[in-house]
């Protein structure tokens, strides 16, 4: 007798299969944003088993902030070439050089000045859609994003504006200059990634597990050693056993000690951890709007 | 907060001025956790007083789902803006622009999860714009829940929510009666509510209703039982969210397949590749058989399933609401927005005139004689309202005659002639091929969310002309 049942994974699996099928039908230049990190690994499974056999109907992009672990990026380049998809890179470096992002005097966060960079390259490529693998679980302004989320001629998101959606129907529209910015792992939770890395064998960054590595204390968090931004002489050094939760830039991203050296251990882990996923991400700590500043100025 | 290392849980710190003291008793989570098995998703409305943050607040921690992070943020904002009291609501109100103005502007999506099951909560407010927000919030929910101030008992919000419920055929509906407390746990109390409710629900064709005495600041028939209703035999909420039968909320009788993309790899080095012509959706009714008899709409030709098409493989059926790609006997002209569906007596209706109850959410209001998109599965065209037949008072739930106009949260029936014909089910047959949005030409804003009257005319192809 069979059922006719999804399980939760299954079901969030078909959710975001049919978003990503959506974007592909109703608009003409879409780009999957891929940087190498866990969620984005997971879209990219998603775009395959929504459009294999054929090849990917979009390229990968990449906004390099100069600033990311080296783990990543050598991972992004060999997932790309293995599914052979084309992969778009612009960096922060060369928008600088460019005069298309400035850095405030001292800036040294690259956090901001991806916004700008994001923005040229999708004006560079008449990008009408990019997918990204923003979850609403994440924080508390995106928990109240939509799977499409309209972005105007300047790329700003305005949250008392959003259209609204109803059904598994999503409005595409979009006149000149406009934008989509679409999530669909929106539902996902940092549990269900995992699990989905688990029940897909997906390859991960080696950065992900249990490692030794040189951190410094700083604001109140492990970060890790880097010449970026160098250790100053009153400033802790050790040499721990750790892991990355969630990856930002190598000079904000909190290291958490862990000895997780593997996917059944990383759920485990997270099925009894305390804080969430973006307590150790400097980025968001800095005031209870920074996630909604930034991303009414275009940010993912 | 300090370091963030993946310590066994401790208890959070006491001393959470507004946060019920109960909850520093819960037993720590045990690290083991068994993946659950179903998705349920919910929303919840309650206007500004009914307890609806605390609620979910509750729910949240309880099923350790809040996390020190997000109590230490609370905290923070509790010195700045809260004199020092722990609002649990700035844990759901969370945009700079809610908590300034102290209210909740949209739906905010919530997560947690117990062994059982996994929920997804969108929290819908309850203040003037609750129609859109509500509509927007619980259109894919499985469950509603209806908060009543066990003090004040029915009031025009929990019939406006109840209605709401029942109009977008969401199959479940939970009365919560929170506040028990202050009402001394009277069972007389409970069941006065319950009359009313029961007064004017059976002319709403809601399923399954289940009445509950909770106090959500106490915890009180929320996660563990309550000591104080001996009275009542009844699950607590979160045990009915666990087990509440949802199997059956999805159509699976008569097959539909919207068409989303054409799947042509065009691979001229590898012959298998090059004669591939998949059609991908997300079935939208029914299940699929391979070899099973179809037909494609608007064509009206009839063909077989030559495979479904997965990225693991072939598979010999699928059902709603799997993601497939369905390969077919013979090579049709098939494109987004045509409809495959199965060749049998469950044939979806057709028509260009169409009546449906809408659900208004712009400012600008309705135009009879206006152009408007009308999106329906995959299939886009362009549709003008031809006559308003009455507006529904919510409050009510009477029809109003011939109305002026339709505006923003109104709800209303509406005749409409699309330029093309659409392949369809009754709203109340199917939820995904009953439904449809409705976008302002020029703005591309979403201007409303439409259910539809059951078809008067269905398919009927002329079967010689018809069948390859």
């Amino acid at each position: 007798m069979p059922t006719y049942h999804l399980d939760h994974l299954q079901h969030l699996e078909t959710e975001a299969i049919h978003i990503m099928r959506e974007v592909a039908g109703e608009f003409e230049r879409p780009a999957l944003l891929f940087s190498g990190g866990k969620d984005s690994i997971c879209l990219l499974r998603l775009a395959e088993k929504a459009f294999r056999p054929s090849e990917l109907p979009m390229p990968l992009l990449n906004v390099d902030t100069g600033h990311h672990f080296p783990e990543l990026n050598t991972f992004r380049d060999h997932r790309a070439r293995e599914l052979g998809a084309k992969l778009i890179i612009r960096t922060v470096d060369d928008a600088i050089t460019r005069g298309i992002a400035i850095p405030a005097p001292g800036e040294i966060s690259r956090n901001r000045l991806q916004i700008p960079t994001l923005l040229a390259a999708i004006e560079e490529f008449r990008f009408d859609c990019c997918i990204g693998g923003a979850r609403r679980d994440e924080e508390k302004a995106r928990a109240k994003e939509r799977f499409f989320s309209f972005r105007d001629s300047f790329g700003q998101w305005d949250p008392k504006n959003q259209r609204p959606e109803i059904w598994n129907l999503y409005n595409a529209r979009l006149n000149p200059g406009e934008n989509m910015r679409v999530f669909p792992l929106s539902n996902w939770t940092e549990q269900d990634v995992w699990e989905y890395i688990r029940r897909e064998n997906l390859e991960v960054p080696g950065i992900y597990f249990s490692h030794r590595r040189r951190c410094v204390r700083r604001h109140g968090q492990w970060l890790p050693a880097n010449d970026l931004v160098p250790p100053r002489p009153h400033e802790e050094v050790r040499e721990l056993v750790v892991r990355v939760r969630t990856i930002g830039d190598i000079i904000s991203t909190g290291m958490v000690e862990s000895p997780a050296d593997s996917v059944d251990d990383i759920i485990t882990e997270i099925a009894a951890a305390r804080v969430t996923e973006r307590g150790s991400r400097a980025d968001d700590k800095s005031s209870e709007a920074a996630m909604e500043d930034r991303k009414k100025a275009g940010y993912f | 907060m300090s370091v963030a290392p993946f310590t066994p849980a401790q208890p959070v710190k006491s001393g959470l001025t507004g946060l019920p003291s109960s909850i520093s008793h819960l037993p720590p989570p045990t690290g083991e956790f068994r993946p659950a098995v179903e998705i349920l998703r919910f929303n919840t409305c309650g206007s500004v007083d009914d307890g609806k943050s605390t609620l979910i607040g509750r729910l949240l921690y309880d099923s350790k789902s809040l996390m020190e992070d997000q109590l230490e943020a609370l905290e923070r904002s509790a010195d700045i803006t809260g004199g020092g009291q722990v609002n649990l609501a700035n844990l759901t109100d969370g945009l700079r622009a809610e908590r300034e103005q102290g209210i909740t502007i949209d739906v905010a999506y919530r997560y947690f999860a117990t062994p059982r099951r996994k929920f997804i909560i969108a929290d819908t407010p309850g203040h003037i714009q609750y129609t859109r927000n509500m509509v927007t919030g619980a259109s894919a929910a499985n469950l509603s829940i209806v908060l009543v101030d066990a003090r004040t008992g029915v009031i025009e919000q929990s019939r406006r929510h109840t209605y709401l419920t029942a109009l977008l055929r969401i199959p479940h509906l939970v009365v919560a009666v929170n506040k028990m407390d202050l009402v001394g746990w009277s069972e007389q109390r409970f069941n006065e509510i319950r009359a009313e409710f029961e007064s004017f629900l059976p002319r709403l064709d809601i399923k399954d209703v289940k009445f509950i005495p909770i106090s959500a600041l106490l915890g009180d028939n929320v996660v563990d039982a309550s000591l104080h209703t001996p009275w009542y035999p009844g699950p607590t909420l979160l045990q009915h969210l666990e087990t509440v039968h949802i199997g059956s909320d999805w159509n699976l009788n008569a097959f539909r397949l919207p068409v989303q993309w054409v799947n042509r790899p065009n691979n001229p080095t590898d012959s298998r590749l090059h004669d591939f012509r998949g059609f991908s959706g997300q079935i939208a009714g029914g299940i699929v058989r391979a070899g099973q008899k179809v037909m494609v709409l608007p064509g009206g030709h009839i063909t077989k399933v030559k495979e479904i098409h997965t990225y693991e493989g072939p598979v010999d059926e699928a059902f709603c609401p799997q993601s497939v790609t369905l390969q077919l006997e013979h090579d049709l002209d098939v494109s987004r927005g045509n409809m495959i569906v199965a060749w049998d007596h469950h044939l979806p209706g057709t028509g260009t005139e169409l009546r449906a109850n809408v659900c208004w959410m712009h400012q600008r209001p309705l135009q009879i004689g206006k152009k408007y998109w009308l999106k329906h599965t995959t299939q886009s065209v362009q549709a003008i309202v031809t006559a308003i037949d009455h507006r529904l008072n919510i409050s009510t739930f009477e029809e109003e005659p011939t109305p002026a106009g339709l505006a923003l949260n109104d709800i209303g029936e509406i005749s409409l002639r699309t330029a093309q014909p659409i392949f369809y089910d009754g709203y109340a047959t199917n939820r995904l091929t009953g439904s449809f949005i409705l976008i302002e030409q020029g703005t591309h804003a979403t201007v409303a969310a439409g259910m539809l009257y059951p078809p008067t005319e269905v398919v009927r192809p002329e079967s010689s002309e018809f069948v390859i």
